[in-house]
């Protein structure tokens, strides 16, 4: 889970990293507001989880509360990057004497942790590292060890830094370390953080990533949940405890496991490619190993209340869960469907192999659901679900 | 002959007691797997599915001569008890448990390289490794394929499964179901390097998915050191950028990630890519018939 900038500036200062004073607005009269009580030239920063907002015009400077209203009132609504505008950062601005880029991140491929250093800070890091490597320090950090203030100046060093900023930095560092461990993230960027005229190092932005694997010993991450950004139909998912993602196809998708369910989507894609109109998956629903009556009615539920579903793919390996046991569950799904007042008038098509598939097929076949078509394989059954979702069909 | 699981391979279940445990250590059993026993340091000393229980892995090694332990610990726990295996110094810990904080797995990895790297780590979030005809450790399905001579590695059950079943004529040495999590203990790499030595594996199928560079970096080892034929798939093609979709690993981030360039670079090597999984298999067959 991603972290907005005013969120990753309110979990530092907690920290006790110097931030800029700030305060958050979501209208312009709001901005106004802020700026007025900030006193002095402000920044106004669009908050949007993704980079390249400077350059797109999401970060203006105002010289008064005035100024902050008419700036706001620009960037707010602006579309970046396919994000909404809902809220601004009104924040003092600072007198930047030098700008650095620092963070800590999960280095996957050598299974470690990792701390990015660097006196070339305030612009694109992946273009500095990419042109001038030599200035972009990358040290390895053991989860073992850690990171103390030595060992954070030395990363500070690392990266380029000048002597008058190294105590700062190192500080700043130190205690970025603690957010990273302390809050389980596995990302924490500071770019750029800055040395102040006034010889403070401070953190002029912030981006951190949390670890949605740990939310079992972080309750306070709860707060961070963006309700107004998630999908409905993926809120709704999330609260019957299924593993759900909106697409914008008309192909609905049941499977069991996540590469199965992630290889389905690429199969029916390529099976629309054959029909009009393309027809493409319309979510990712990956449920699980157990298939069982109530969490298939769920799913089945959460696809088909979807106004652009047309048709539905039901694309389950029974390995653990024998088919048998899926084709009952398919079977009860639609009578719990019914009996809530929402029977099943989409075509949906099954494909069962694996444990148990021939006892599975016979069981659905007797059922004789209505609209329910059985088909042998993943590559057939994906081909007839773009059919049926095929304009006209 | 296998990779890593063998028919004399002895199991420990960690966590064996609960009820995943208790379901799975039924299965192994039932698959012909040696299980020996099982660790629960609230309920040592009793008998659970006819197997003795133990305080400590260490101890459950000393009584039984177990060499491998299978995880199935709740997420809070998995942590310690990874770190107990590679303490009694256990040559493979299979770690199933889904959920596990990264930073939890990066710990205990970076515990198991300070300890000389004596313990092999499967997982976490993983299906665990399956040498058909021969032993089971974890939860792949034992009877939906067959031994044969084609080694698997997967960062997905489910698919690992699907790719057993479309070859079951042909049969499987080894399958390692190896993760969907960023961080994980064997990677695509230490499992073709295990496949390319191993003389009964004649053709590896390798299947990948988006998120990281782990298919980018198994294409340029493939490229250097194996010379049996692989073939491979790679699941995500419609995946949107930054979902994640299901495993936690499983997430494009920006251009880096995608199946495209995981497809390319597996295929500029000589690597056969299925667009899917059945056809995988046809592929698959067409070497085993070739060769």
């Amino acid at each position: 889970m991603d972290l907005f900038e005013h969120q990753a500036k309110e979990l530092f200062a907690e920290y006790g990293i110097p931030v800029p004073r700030g305060i958050v607005a979501q209208t312009a009269a709001e901005a106004r507001a802020a700026a007025e009580q900030l006193t002095g030239r402000v920044v106004v920063k669009a908050q949007v989880k993704t980079g390249g907002r400077g350059k797109a015009g999401g970060v203006k400077v105002a010289d008064d509360a005035a100024d902050a209203h008419a700036k706001a009132t620009q960037i707010l609504g602006m579309d970046i990057k396919g994000h909404t505008v809902h809220k601004v950062l009104v924040e003092e601005a600072s007198q930047i004497a030098e700008e650095y880029y620092f963070s800590f991140l999960l280095d996957r491929a050598n299974r470690t942790f990792l701390a990015i250093c660097s006196a070339s800070g305030g612009m694109d890091i992946e273009e500095v590292a990419h042109t001038a490597p030599e200035k972009v320090a990358k040290v390895p950090v053991s989860p073992l060890t850690g990171v103390d203030r030595a060992t954070a100046r030395e990363i500070a060093q690392a990266g380029g830094l000048p002597e008058k900023a190294l105590d700062g930095a190192a500080d700043l560092i130190e205690k970025l370390w603690a957010v990273f461990l302390d809050e389980d993230a596995s990302l924490v960027e500071v770019n750029p953080m800055i040395l102040a005229a006034d010889g403070q190092v401070k953190a002029l932005d912030g981006k951190v990533t949390l670890d949605d694997n740990a939310s079992f010993r972080q309750p306070e991450h709860v707060q961070y949940v963006d309700k107004a950004a998630e999908d409905p139909l993926e809120a709704r998912a999330k609260e019957k405890h299924l593993n759900y993602v909106k697409l914008d196809g008309t192909v609905g998708i049941i499977g069991n496991g996540a590469g199965l369910v992630m290889s389905t989507l690429d199969v029916v894609a390529y099976a629309g490619e054959a029909f009009p109109g393309r027809p493409r998956p319309a979510n990712f629903l990956d449920i699980g190993g157990g298939a069982s009556a109530e969490v298939m009615a769920n799913g089945l539920e959460i696809i088909l209340s979807d106004p652009s579903v047309k048709s539905v793919f039901v694309n389950v390996f029974g390995g653990i869960t024998a088919c048998d046991a899926v084709a009952n569950g398919i079977v009860a799904a639609f009578n719990l469907l019914e009996s809530r007042g929402e029977a099943v008038t989409h075509p949906l098509v099954v494909r069962l192999d694996g444990n148990n598939a021939e006892l599975g097929r016979q069981i659905l076949a007797d059922a004789a659901l209505p609209r329910v078509e059985l088909v042998d394989t993943m590559d057939e059954a994906a081909k007839r679900a773009a059919e049926l979702a095929t304009v006209g069909a | 002959m296998a990779i890593w699981l063998t028919e004399n391979s002895k199991i420990i279940v960690q966590g064996m007691t609960g009820s995943e445990g208790t379901k799975h250590t039924r299965r192994m059993l039932a698959a012909g797997a040696r299980v020996v026993g099982g660790v629960n340091a609230r309920k040592a000393g009793i008998v659970h599915e006819g197997l003795p229980v133990f305080g400590t892995v260490k101890e459950a090694v000393e009584q039984t001569g177990a060499d491998v332990s299978v995880v199935f610990v709740p997420p809070a726990a998995t942590k310690a008890a990874v770190k107990e295996a590679i303490d009694a110094e256990i040559p493979l810990c299979v770690v199933i448990t889904e959920g596990v904080p990264v930073h939890d797995t990066t710990e205990f990895w970076a515990y198991a390289v300070a300890k000389g790297g004596k313990t092999r780590i499967i997982g976490p979030n993983c299906p665990g490794i399956a040498s058909p005809g021969a032993s089971n450790a974890g939860i792949i399905p034992a009877d939906i394929t067959t031994p044969g001579r084609v080694g698997l590695v997967s960062k997905s059950g489910t698919l690992t499964y699907q790719l057993m079943y479309e070859l079951r004529d042909i049969g499987f040495s080894t399958c390692v179901g190896i993760g969907g999590d960023p961080v994980i203990g064997t990677t695509h790499i230490d499992a073709l390097q295990a496949f390319q030595d191993d003389p009964n594996t004649d053709a590896i199928v390798m299947i990948g998915e988006i998120g990281g560079d782990a298919e980018e970096r198994a294409a340029a080892y493939i490229e250097e050191h194996v010379t049996k034929p692989v073939v491979a798939y790679v699941a995500g093609f419609t995946a949107p950028e930054g979902k994640t979709m299901g495993h936690a690993g499983a997430i494009v981030s920006g251009s880096s990630g995608t199946a495209q360039a995981k497809k390319e670079a597996l295929e500029k090597v000589g690597v056969r890519v299925g667009r899917t999984p059945s056809e995988t298999a046809r592929l698959m067959r067409e070497v085993m018939r070739s060769s």
